[in-house]
C-alpha cells in the first residue's frame, strides 16, 4: 500500500500521535503501508524553505530510506524559489514537490504558477498540490486559511501535457467543496487522493467522477487517523482491480511517470 | 524500493468479514456506479491472517464484536424515493462497515427553521424508516423550540405513543440551547426517559443564527441534571467543545460530524472518561468510515472501545427501551 499523503514533524496547533518521524514510520508500517510520500508541516509557516527541505530529506533518509519519499516544499512568492526547486531535484533527489498555495498566499491563476509548473515539468518532478489542510470552520481563529480553488488548473494543465499532478486533500472542505473534479480529470495527468473525500461511499463516487485510474490512497496521517482513508476504501465496495489500483498501482505509476 | 502488494483478498480479510455474510453488494448511492463497473455481490470472506503486513488494520470481526450503535444518522444523503428505501440503503452501508444499530433523525430532506407541519413530516419520515429497519434503527423526534406546544404534541405523538426514544434539536430558532423555551421540552423528555441530542458547533467562520455551542448546551444541561443530553458533534472544534462538558455528568460527547482529526477521541476520553463518549457518524453528510476511524484509530485503551462504540448509548437508552418493551 502506498500512502501519497503524509506529513512529517509538528502541526503548528496541536501535538499529533505520529509527529515524530520514527513513530510515523513505525505506525504506518504496522498498518501495511510500504511507501509513504512525505511532505513537511514545517512547510506551511516556515520561511526558510531550503532548511525545511533539507530537514525533510534528512529525516526521510534517517527514518525510512526505503519507505519515506520526500516531497519538498516550494514557495514561489519568495525570492529565488527556483534554487529551492533545483535543490529538491538535484541535491535531495526528490521525485516530487508539494505546494501549499493557500498557506503561501497565492492562487493558482497567479502567473508564477505556470512558471513553476513548467519548471517542475522540465525537472520531471511530480507535483502535489494540497487544496486544504484543515476544515476552515475549525481553524485557529487568528489563522484562517481558505481552501485552494483548483479551477485555474483546467487551463494550465491543458498546456502542459507532461505535467504529473496529484491534488491532495481535495473534496469535502466544510463550507466549500472542491469543484471541477471531473473536468480536471479529463484535462491531463491529474490524480486525486482520498483523504478528505467525504460522504456515503465517497471513494466510489470519486471513482465514478474521475475513473479508478486517477485515484490514489492518501491518509493525511498523522493529522487524520490513518484508518479513515483505509475504511473509506472498504466502504466503497470496489472490485479487486480498482482497490489494488487505488491502494498502490496508480501511485507507483504516477511516481515513475508511466 | 520494496513493494509488497496488498491484494483485495488481503484487504477484505482485514476489513470485511461480515459484509459478504450479510449479502451486501454496495451502498445504493454508488450501486449504479458499481453496476456500470461490473461489480458483483459480496466476495468470499477469507479468515484474517493472525499476523501479516496489515496486522495493524481494522478487521470486520473486530468491528462486529464491538456491537456498534451509531448515535447520529440521517436519511438525507441516501438514495431512495421513500423512507423505507433509504433505510434499506443505510442498512446495506451499515452492514458493510459493521454497524449494528443506528439512531436516526431529521427527514429525507433537511428543513431547518421548520414549521410545525415540516417538523411532523420529518418525524413521520423517520418513523416510517424505522419501521423498515428490522429493529435496527431507533428514531429521535425533531424539535423546533420556536413552537413549544407543537414540540410537546410531537413528543406525545412520537415518543409517548410512538416508537421514538429521543429528541433532536438543530438550530431552528434565534434562541440558543440555553434559552427558556427549551426547558419545558427537555423536562418532558426527562419524564419519558428520552435522551436529548442537540447539535453544537464552534465555527471559526461564524456560527449560524441559532446555532449553539457546547457552552450554551452546558447551561441547559445544568438546569436538567436528570436528563441525558448528548452534545452533537461536541462543537467540532473539540479542544473548545470538550471542556464545558467536563463537570456535567449527564452530558455525553458525540464524536460525529467532523473531520477524523487525530486527538479528538483521546482528549474526550481523557477529560470525560470513556463512559461519557459516544460514537456517531453523521452519515448522510459524512461516511461511516471516516467517523469509525475516530475510535479505531485513537490511541485509547482497547477496553474503552466497546463503551464508546455502543455500551454507553445502550445504557442511556435502556430505560426508555425497557419502558417500550424492547429487549436489548
Amino acid at each position: 500500500m502506498i500512502d501519497a499523503n503524509v506529513n512529517l514533524f509538528r502541526w503548528p496547533f496541536r501535538r499529533l500521535a505520529g509527529d515524530e518521524p520514527a513513530d510515523l514510520v513505525a505506525n504506518l508500517r504496522k498498518k501495511g503501508v510500504t511507501q509513504a510520500w512525505a511532505g513537511s508541516f514545517e512547510a506551511l509557516l516556515h520561511r526558510d524553505v531550503a532548511g525545511v527541505n533539507a530537514r525533510l530529506a534528512e529525516a526521510c533518509r534517517t527514518h525510512g530510506a526505503d519507505f519515506l519519499v520526500p516531497f519538498g516544499a516550494l514557495n514561489p512568492k519568495q525570492p529565488d524559489w527556483q534554487e529551492d526547486l533545483r535543490r529538491c531535484a538535484e541535491v535531495h533527489k526528490m521525485p516530487g514537490i508539494r505546494l501549499h498555495p493557500n498557506y503561501h498566499g497565492y492562487t493558482l491563476d497567479d502567473p508564477v504558477v505556470a512558471e513553476l509548473l513548467a519548471l517542475t515539468e522540465s525537472h520531471k518532478l511530480l507535483v502535489e498540490i494540497a487544496l486544504a489542510m484543515e476544515d476552515e470552520r475549525t481553524q485557529y481563529a487568528l489563522m484562517r486559511i481558505p481552501p485552494v480553488d483548483p479551477a485555474p488548473l483546467l487551463d494550465l494543465v491543458r498546456r502542459m501535457p507532461n505535467l504529473r499532478l496529484v491534488l491532495v486533500n481535495a473534496g469535502y472542505q466544510g463550507v466549500h467543496s472542491t469543484e471541477h473534479i471531473s473536468e480536471l480529470a479529463k484535462t491531463g495527468n491529474i490524480y486525486f487522493d482520498i483523504a478528505r473525500i467525504e460522504g456515503i461511499g465517497s471513494v466510489a463516487r470519486l471513482v465514478e467522477q474521475v475513473s479508478s485510474s486517477r485515484v490514489v490512497f492518501g491518509s493525511y496521517y498523522p493529522f487524520f487517523y490513518f484508518e479513515s482513508s483505509f475504511l473509506k476504501v472498504r466502504e466503497a465496495g470496489l472490485p479487486e482491480d480498482q482497490v489494488q489500483a487505488i491502494l498502490e498501482e496508480n501511485a507507483r505509476n504516477v511516481l515513475i511517470g508511466r | 524500493m520494496k513493494n509488497r502488494a496488498l491484494s483485495r483478498r488481503q484487504f477484505l480479510a482485514q476489513t470485511s468479514a461480515g459484509a459478504a455474510v450479510a449479502g451486501v453488494a454496495c451502498c445504493s448511492e454508488f450501486a449504479s456506479a458499481n453496476s456500470k463497473l461490473g461489480v458483483a455481490g459480496g466476495s468470499p470472506t477469507p479468515t484474517p491472517p493472525s499476523s501479516s503486513a496489515t496486522s495493524g488494520l481494522v478487521d470486520m470481526n473486530t468491528l462486529k464484536a464491538l456491537r456498534i450503535w451509531d448515535g447520529h444518522c440521517h436519511l438525507e444523503g441516501f438514495e431512495g424515493r421513500t423512507p423505507g428505501e433509504r433505510m434499506q440503503n443505510m442498512l446495506r452501508c451499515a452492514d458493510r462497515m459493521g454497524i449494528e444499530h443506528m439512531c436516526v433523525f431529521l427527514g429525507m430532506q433537511f428543513e431547518f427553521y421548520a414549521s410545525p407541519e415540516s417538523m411532523r413530516k420529518q418525524n413521520d419520515e423517520v418513523m416510517e424508516a424505522v419501521k423498515h429497519s428490522n429493529g435496527r434503527a431507533l428514531g429521535y423526534a425533531f424539535m423546533n423550540p420556536n413552537y413549544v406546544d407543537d414540540c410537546l404534541d410531537e413528543i406525545n405523538r412520537c415518543v409517548r405513543d410512538g416508537p421514538m426514544v429521543g429528541l433532536k434539536f438543530e438550530f431552528d430558532t434565534p434562541a440558543l440551547a440555553n434559552s427558556p423555551p427549551l426547558d419545558r421540552i427537555v423536562a418532558r423528555a426527562g419524564e419519558l426517559k428520552a435522551v436529548v441530542m442537540h447539535h453544537t458547533y464552534i465555527k471559526t467562520t461564524g456560527n449560524m443564527v441559532g446555532e449553539s455551542t457546547p457552552l450554551e448546551l452546558a447551561e441547559l444541561a445544568r438546569r436538567h441534571p436528570s436528563v441525558t443530553i448528548i452534545c452533537g458533534h461536541t462543537g467540532a472544534t473539540w479542544e473548545l467543545g470538550i471542556p464545558p462538558l467536563r463537570r456535567l455528568k449527564n452530558v455525553y460527547a458525540d464524536l460525529s460530524g467532523s473531520d477524523p482529526t487525530s486527538g479528538f477521541t483521546e482528549m474526550a476520553v481523557r477529560e470525560l472518561g470513556a463512559d461519557r463518549v459516544m460514537f456517531g457518524s453523521d452519515i448522510g453528510g459524512r461516511s461511516f468510515a471516516s467517523q469509525l476511524a475516530k475510535v479505531m484509530g485513537a490511541n485509547i485503551p482497547l477496553s474503552a472501545r466497546p463503551a464508546i462504540m455502543g455500551e454507553n448509548l445502550r445504557r442511556v437508552l435502556r430505560p426508555i427501551l425497557q419502558a417500550k418493551g424492547v429487549k436489548l
